[in-house]
């Protein structure tokens, strides 16, 4: 009772933004509940969409995991792009050169990306606790330099056998692809699924019950009280920039090795700024972000079933997955200005 | 022409800041309001110029009542204030500075403004370079270029707030001069501070405000003995605390020299004694900070030795002085001590010797309803402490307060709790020097200083002006020393 009175005012956005996405539907002259149905078929409707669905969820999954770290520490990681992209690089490096069996490179690919993100949020990090440069502005100009660096790579040195082409370097050989499940006439992603649900798990059990997620939640909600009881809040940070950071950087590996089998430009598929999204959805928190990110990835992997059936622009996916989060905050500023729901929430806490 | 301000009443929450104030200045005064910090002043002042909106209650000039809604509405009626910090934009140049906020066409005619500028200054008696830019006038510059400002859009009215915070003593004369030229033309200048001295030396009449009333009206000359005992009303101590006997020095000081800001603190010596309660008096502002903040190691000394139980901490971190069992609890109780959003039992957490990776979240809650027993906090294990009282709060800093520490440092103890509240605060601090603990504290209430304190520090304007011996002083000498005088 007292959840779902808490959950109200979220019911009542969601109901809104749909009632708005109808509106627009109509105005583009679509039929607004065959396209709302189409995205349900295009990403739930048979085996092989489903199994799609779950491999765009476990990047998302990764991304919006390690999102919910860094704002616990009060840091707006927006070089999470940054770090997906540069977890693929490593990834691909890794898949390109490690002989050896399967499960080999499969962990040392997820080594890789790991670091590789974990290494690029550093630097964001760095640049923030020594150098006085704001994480969203050092975050940004590093997502720019791993675009280009992504870019370089494919069409440099990494180019494809014959000719330099923005299609992506060569395919990967088997042995570095994730491995997937043959179930119903077709691949299960279960790896990737399985490190997409374990990073919620470890982040909801690591701000929950451990002192260092109590510490790192102190240090972002008032580092000043933080650093007076004692804690070293750059360490904090830093440390909240090395798991969010691994954590997409996973989901780079995940890019390259399960879904694209090889390095593309667009590797990233925009899952570290569609995190944000599902994070801020999410009011912060680990326990939401699995179905919220589901419900997302089903509206992106369904809308390009609007382009084939209907003629819509599938970018009409991504229309509604903004006025969603809009609608959302809207209604969280509202009903916070009138102490509705948040009284619910504590008390539920 | 007069200034008259008419039964103002405002509130903030349950603060009274302005509880009926009532009184008038003449045409062509020099008038002086005196209170201490938390009187009332800056409010009245704010209200004047049109930062805050009155409760209730009128203020007339010329028999007009003035519409204050906004500073554009005060300028407008002919009311301008003179900020602390002169309200001046320093990468733009004096000219620009000078037509900013004036209304006009939205082309900007420079020529003409330069023309103004030139003949306003003028009479007043300054010289700009237009094209300087603000950043490179002096703090005196830059109020003068406030005047002109306020002169040039019309102020009859000027409010001029603790104007003599980090000027020069000759800008100050020259202020001062200016500031009488400007009463001889017929302006009103409404001068606040708390520096006795200079209301002596400045104003033709004065007002004095305690606790958002006005207690006193009168034309100086008047005695410093009468405007001290105004301001602070009569301070009594009934009842004397017992001492404990002293031990060795815990904390000691040897000609620290310590610099923040505007602040410099030179050549102190002092030591605080096992045992030993030193109370810091002073004005908001003039040092007692500083100094607290250099003993907990937020800030190092530019010159002598700092050190605790012996070991000079000159050079170490805030964590080191921590781990010398020096602990600091700053006035700042939801800024610098607690976390907003995080609970009793969770604060408890924080703070806990106990370092193991996971948390128990069981005992965890046990050890918060013990606590929240001991020091009679009302509130639950899960309370966020944003929605525990002042008086709450405090005992929850206390609770958090390792049972081993060698030095207290305290910043307004009791600032804002009930009688209750505060007494159980410092029978808690107090019980702490039994076990050695050295107290240093820094409050504004001459009571709480005289009743708890071996010896009482007093500050003034940035450094230490006097020190006493709480047993050989009482709160009328106070009131002179915070307010840079010796008694006469």
């Amino acid at each position: 009772m007292k959840a779902l009175r808490a959950a109200t005012p979220t019911l009542l956005s969601l109901a809104a933004a749909l009632a708005f996405g109808i509106v627009l539907l109509l105005l583009a002259g679509a039929p607004p509940f065959e396209a709302l149905w189409l995205l349900v078929e295009g990403s739930f409707g048979s085996a092989s969409k489903i199994s799609a669905t779950l491999l765009a969820w476990s990047p998302l999954l990764l991304a919006s995991a390690g999102l919910v770290i860094t704002f616990s520490a009060g840091l707006w990681n927006i070089g999470v792009e940054g770090q997906v992209i540069v977890g693929a690089i490593a990834a691909t490096w890794v898949a390109r050169s490690l002989p050896g069996p399967a499960w080999v490179i499969l962990l040392a690919t997820i080594v890789a990306g790991a670091i590789g993100g974990l290494v690029w949020a550093l630097i964001a990090g760095v640049l923030k606790t020594y150098g006085g440069v704001h994480e969203i502005f050092g975050g940004l100009g590093l997502d720019f330099v791993a675009a280009g660096l992504a870019v370089y790579l494919v069409l440099g040195p990494w180019k494809r056998t014959g000719v330099a082409s923005t299609s992506g370097t060569d395919i990967f050989r088997e042995e570095a692809w994730m491995p997937e499940l043959e179930a119903f006439g077709t691949g299960w992603p279960v790896v990737s699924v399985a490190l997409g649900l374990a990073s919620v798990l470890i982040v909801w059990l690591l701000l929950r019950g451990t002192r260092f997620g109590l510490r790192l939640k102190a240090v972002g909600r008032n580092p000043q009280s933080s650093f007076l009881l004692g804690i070293p809040t750059n360490t904090y940070m830093l440390g909240a920039f090395a798991i969010g950071g691994a954590l997409a950087g996973i989901a780079g590996t995940v890019q390259a090795t399960g879904f694209h089998h090889k390095l593309v430009p667009a590797i990233s598929g925009g899952y570290g700024f569609l995190g944000i999204l599902v994070v801020l959805l999410a009011s912060f928190s680990a326990a939401w972000i699995a179905p919220i990110a589901l419900f997302f990835v089903a509206i992106s992997v369904g809308s390009t079933q609007l382009d084939l059936r209907l003629g819509l622009d599938s970018a009409f996916g991504g229309v509604l997955q903004g006025i969603t989060v809009l609608f959302v905050m809207i209604g969280g500023a509202w009903s916070a200005s009138r102490g509705f729901g948040s009284q619910a929430a504590r008390e539920e806490h | 022409m007069a200034l008259e301000i008419r039964d103002i009443y405002k509130h903030f929450g349950p603060v009274r800041a302005n509880d009926g104030v009532t009184f008038a200045v003449e045409e062509g005064s020099l008038h002086g309001i005196l209170g201490e910090n938390g009187a009332g002043k800056s409010t009245l002042m704010k209200i004047l110029s049109g930062f805050y909106e009155a409760d209730s209650g009128e203020v007339v000039l010329d028999d007009d009542v003035l519409d204050l809604g906004s500073p554009a509405d005060a300028i407008g009626a002919g009311v301008g204030m003179l900020h602390q910090d002169p309200l001046v934009f320093l990468p733009f140049t004096v000219l620009d500075n000078f037509v900013l906020g004036s209304p006009g066409p939205q082309r900007l005619d420079r020529s003409e403004a330069r023309a103004e500028l030139d003949r306003v200054s003028g009479e007043l008696g300054f010289r700009f370079d237009p094209e300087r830019l603000a950043r490179d006038l002096t703090v005196g510059e830059r109020q003068q270029l406030e005047i002109t400002r306020l002169i040039w859009r019309g102020a009859n009215v000027l409010i001029f707030d603790e104007p003599t915070t980090g000027i020069s003593a000759t800008q100050r004369l020259q202020l001062f001069s200016t500031l009488r030229g400007l009463a001889e033309n017929g302006l009103i200048v409404l001068f606040v501070s708390h520096k006795l001295e200079e209301v002596e030396d400045l104003c033709d009449s004065v007002t004095v405000i305690r606790q958002g009333k006005v207690v006193f009206e009168a034309a100086m000359p008047v005695s410093s003995d009468t405007l001290v005992e105004k301001m602070f009303g009569k301070v009594f101590v009934e009842e004397v605390r017992e001492s404990v006997p002293l031990g060795t020095p815990v904390l000691e000081l040897s000609h620290v020299i310590i610099e923040e800001g505007t602040t410099r603190i030179e050549d102190l010596s002092l030591s605080c004694a096992a045992g030993e309660v030193i109370g810091l008096a002073g004005l908001e502002g003039s040092g007692q900070r500083t100094l607290l903040r250099a003993c907990a190691g937020l800030l190092s000394p530019t010159a002598g030795t700092l050190s605790v139980d012996g070991n000079n901490l000159n050079k170490d971190s805030y964590r080191d002085h921590l781990s010398a069992g020096v602990h600091y609890l700053p006035a700042g109780r939801l800024e610098e001590g607690l976390v907003e959003g995080i609970s009793i039992a969770e604060h408890l957490v924080l703070t806990s010797d106990d370092t193991s990776f996971f948390i128990d979240w069981q005992t965890a809650d046990k050890i918060a309803e013990q606590e929240i027993d001991d020091y009679s906090i009302k509130g639950r294990p899960s309370s966020p402490a944003e929605d525990l009282s002042g008086g709450n709060q405090q005992r929850l800093l206390l609770a958090m307060i390792p049972d081993e520490v060698r030095l207290l440092l305290l910043e307004h103890p009791t600032r804002g709790l009930d009688v209750g509240s505060a007494a159980y605060v410092w029978q808690r601090l107090l019980d702490r020097r039994g076990d050695g603990t050295s107290i240093v504290f820094a409050s504004a209430d001459l009571d709480e200083l005289l009743r708890y304190s071996d010896r009482i520090v007093v500050f003034f304007g940035g450094d230490v002006f006097a020190v006493r011996k709480a047993v050989d002083t009482d709160g009328e000498e106070l009131g002179y020393l915070i307010g840079g005088k010796e008694r006469e």
